[in-house]
């Protein structure tokens, strides 16, 4: 658990991204509130389509010019959403890092894993060539790539997946970020290199301070990772709370429904739990609450009122308009099987 | 259901010291040089029973060859040597109507919900071609047992007539199912059938597998990297290491208590959803060797903790152990501690 202490780094306010024309926009995120502080691994979880990769790319404005992003980004005093571009850059890579799903395409291959460290360090430090390639051997090290020297001039290619993740997060780190956005970052992985890379990423974020934004589909890599959570449905927040808050005592229908739907205390091929339905599309969202139907206990407000996050507990929001039937429906549910 | 009374019934499939090897093509400088051609070596010597109505899970890292085996026994893949038998009869060499009627009766779904269907055909279009090629229904006939197909895998009225994209990932895999099932098969290969979809989608689809199994005695080969799911729905699980059979046994065994090294690492490297038993250390270091280059002995003794001398030079077999079979030469002393 961060230490409460710790000052917050990154404070989004009422953030929405739409794309599309203004007429009919598609708004992918959707008065999303939250804040990240030093040395906090934040995780957001939600399905394909839920805007969790949407609010990271609009914190560093990479969803422009197509998306257009609204609200307040927070950082160090600025808000990021109101920079243009030449602005941007400067904090992009330099303050806040990020990493992609796919360490396969996003290295470039052409160049030496050593010349695309020190590109970033050219860029955001003012290290000469023989400092940037210490720096790049200790970055290398950190991260964990055995032989770190002899691999510096190493292509993306003579590397594996799980060192080309390395390789990303090494690059992101060159210039010592105070927040890493990690985008999926251990989806393509296998469990055990999985497991290697978030605890690598645990122990950067605890031993440099480093405010993490991890945003994730397993509950299981957010169970044993991040301090908290927040849970993303048709682009809005639908639960926030500390890890064991939201895995242990979530209110949320659809965080519950995630939840119980994962295969764990059920008899053997016994039918699990399954939300009914699928994902709404983004041009079809209700008025009101966006999970309203495939809900088992929705009313007739939740159509048209949008349900406010409320306090349940400290640090620990929902928003929903029927908590406790929520929670007495998959009480009985569990009571059941 | 109790697997071990089934023990003395004949088993469906029976595949011993199945090899796969891929010869990769050879780079100029190789030709060159004069250097032989390199050799993958997916399978090496894989022995395993499948009993019939049983699930069998297996599982392993990527490039562990588990799709490999998968193709192999659909028969995408001629082995390198080894055989398979089904019902007693080898299948390596069939050909003509003998090779279809085996194609017929064992069926593989695919990981792909968006490549595995052809997109200009509708979904009437690719059950008939199934149905038609193998003669399994004439005329009329046809079109009836398409609506009873596509009502066994609850796809919605007036689905027959569109296209796969106007279809969501769950509801493709679906059809893959129907395709399957309209060749009336006796065996299943699921390759990774689950893995592309949202959880909360993926619960539907393994209840629809689950329930299409008892109703049909379908036997199902489940190959996931998700353990929590295998766990689920396998009587039996196979674990696979460099194209190995490194443990198999029923999957509550092999689940609560691992035998084999590699499968105590694979499970402890999956994420828990308990953040109480969060861990500092990952579970297993280093990754994969290539199988262009096997170690010899045990081929898992360059990452295995327990590594004795004797696993560098004898390469163990698999033996009964516990309920199941491990092949390790330390499996009980492992164990025990």
């Amino acid at each position: 658990m961060a230490n409460p202490q710790q000052e917050t780094v990154l404070e989004l306010r009422h953030l929405r991204t739409e794309f599309g024309s203004r007429q009919h926009p598609l708004v992918a995120v959707d008065d999303v509130s939250f804040a990240v502080k030093a040395g906090e691994i934040l995780g957001l979880v939600g399905e394909s389509g839920s805007g969790k990769s949407i609010t990271l790319r609009s914190i560093l404005g990479i969803v422009r010019p197509r998306g257009r992003v609204g609200g307040e980004i927070l950082w160090k005093g600025r808000d990021l959403a109101a920079l243009d571009e030449a602005a941007l850059r400067k904090v992009r890579g330099r303050e806040i890092a990020m990493i992609f799903q796919e360490p396969m395409s996003s290295l470039n291959p052409l160049l030496t894993v050593g010349l695309q460290i020190s590109e970033n360090l050219v860029a955001h430090t003012g290290l000469d060539a023989k400092a940037r390639k210490a720096r790049a051997i200790e970055l290398l090290e950190m991260v964990g790539i055995p032989s770190a020297r002899d691999r510096l001039g190493d292509y993306p290619h003579e590397f594996s997946g799980g060192m080309r993740q390395r390789v990303m997060i090494a690059i992101a780190l060159a210039s010592n970020p105070q927040l890493l956005l990690a985008d999926e970052p251990t989806t393509a992985l296998d469990v055990t290199i999985q497991d290697q890379i978030l605890r690598l990423i645990q122990s950067l974020s605890r031993d440099l301070g480093m405010a993490v934004i991890l945003v994730t589909h397993d509950m299981g890599v957010v169970a044993q990772t991040c301090d908290r959570v927040a849970v993303m449905y048709g682009g809005r927040l639908c639960e926030v709370g500390t890890t064991s808050q939201v895995i242990a005592d979530a209110r949320h229908p659809y965080a519950l429904g995630l939840l119980r739907s994962i295969p764990r205390d059920v008899a053997p091929r016994t039918p699990l739990y399954s939300i009914p339905g699928a994902p709404p599309a983004l041009n079809a969202l209700p008025l009101g609450c966006a999970f309203t139907t495939r809900c088992p206990v929705a009313g007739p407000e939740c159509r048209d009122l949008r349900p406010p996050l409320e306090t349940v507990g400290q640090f620990h929001e929902v928003a929903c308009h029927h908590r406790v039937e929520a929670l007495a429906h998959f009480r009985q549910q569990e009571a059941a099987q | 259901m109790n697997m071990l009374t089934m023990e003395p019934a004949a088993p469906l499939l029976s595949i011993r010291d199945l090899s796969m090897r891929f010869a990769k093509n050879r780079s100029l400088s190789d030709t060159i040089a004069g250097r032989p051609r390199q050799i993958v070596s997916a399978l090496n010597g894989v022995d395993l029973d499948v009993m019939p109505a049983e699930t069998l899970g297996i599982v392993g890292e990527s490039g562990c060859g588990k799709s490999t085996l998968a193709r192999c026994i659909a028969g995408l893949h001629r082995p390198s040597s080894g055989d398979i038998r089904f019902e007693g009869e080898s299948v390596i060499g069939l050909k003509g109507a003998n090779r279809r009627a085996y194609n017929r009766r064992v069926q593989m779904m695919f990981q792909d919900p968006y490549t595995s269907l052809n997109p200009r055909m509708t979904v009437r279009d690719t059950l008939r071609e199934a149905i038609s090629v193998h003669r399994m229904r004439e005329g009329a006939a046809i079109d009836r047992r398409i609506d009873e197909l596509l009502d066994l895998v609850r796809l919605p009225e007036g689905a027959a007539d569109k296209y796969p994209h106007e279809f969501s990932g769950g509801q493709r895999q679906r059809i893959g199912i129907a395709r399957a099932l309209s060749l009336e098969p006796t065996c299943l290969v699921a390759d990774e059938l689950v893995s592309a979809l949202d959880v909360s989608v993926q619960a539907q689809v393994v209840n629809l597998l689950l329930e299409l199994q008892d109703n049909l005695g379908l036997t199902v080969l489940f190959v996931a990297h998700d353990l929590r799911l295998v766990r689920h729905v396998s009587h039996r699980v196979a674990v696979i290491y460099l194209g190995a059979i490194v443990e198999v046994g029923p999957s509550e065994a092999l689940f609560s208590r691992p035998r084999h090294p590699y499968s105590q690492a694979l499970l402890a490297a999956a994420p828990s959803l308990d953040p109480a038993d969060r861990k500092r250390a990952p579970a297993l270091s280093g990754e994969l060797p290539s199988p262009l280059d096997i170690p010899p002995g045990c081929p898992f003794h360059v990452r295995c903790p327990h590594a004795a001398e004797r696993c560098r030079i004898e390469k163990p077999m698999l033996r009964p152990v516990g309920a199941g079979m491990a092949a390790c030469h330390f499996a009980e002393t492992i164990s025990a501690a």
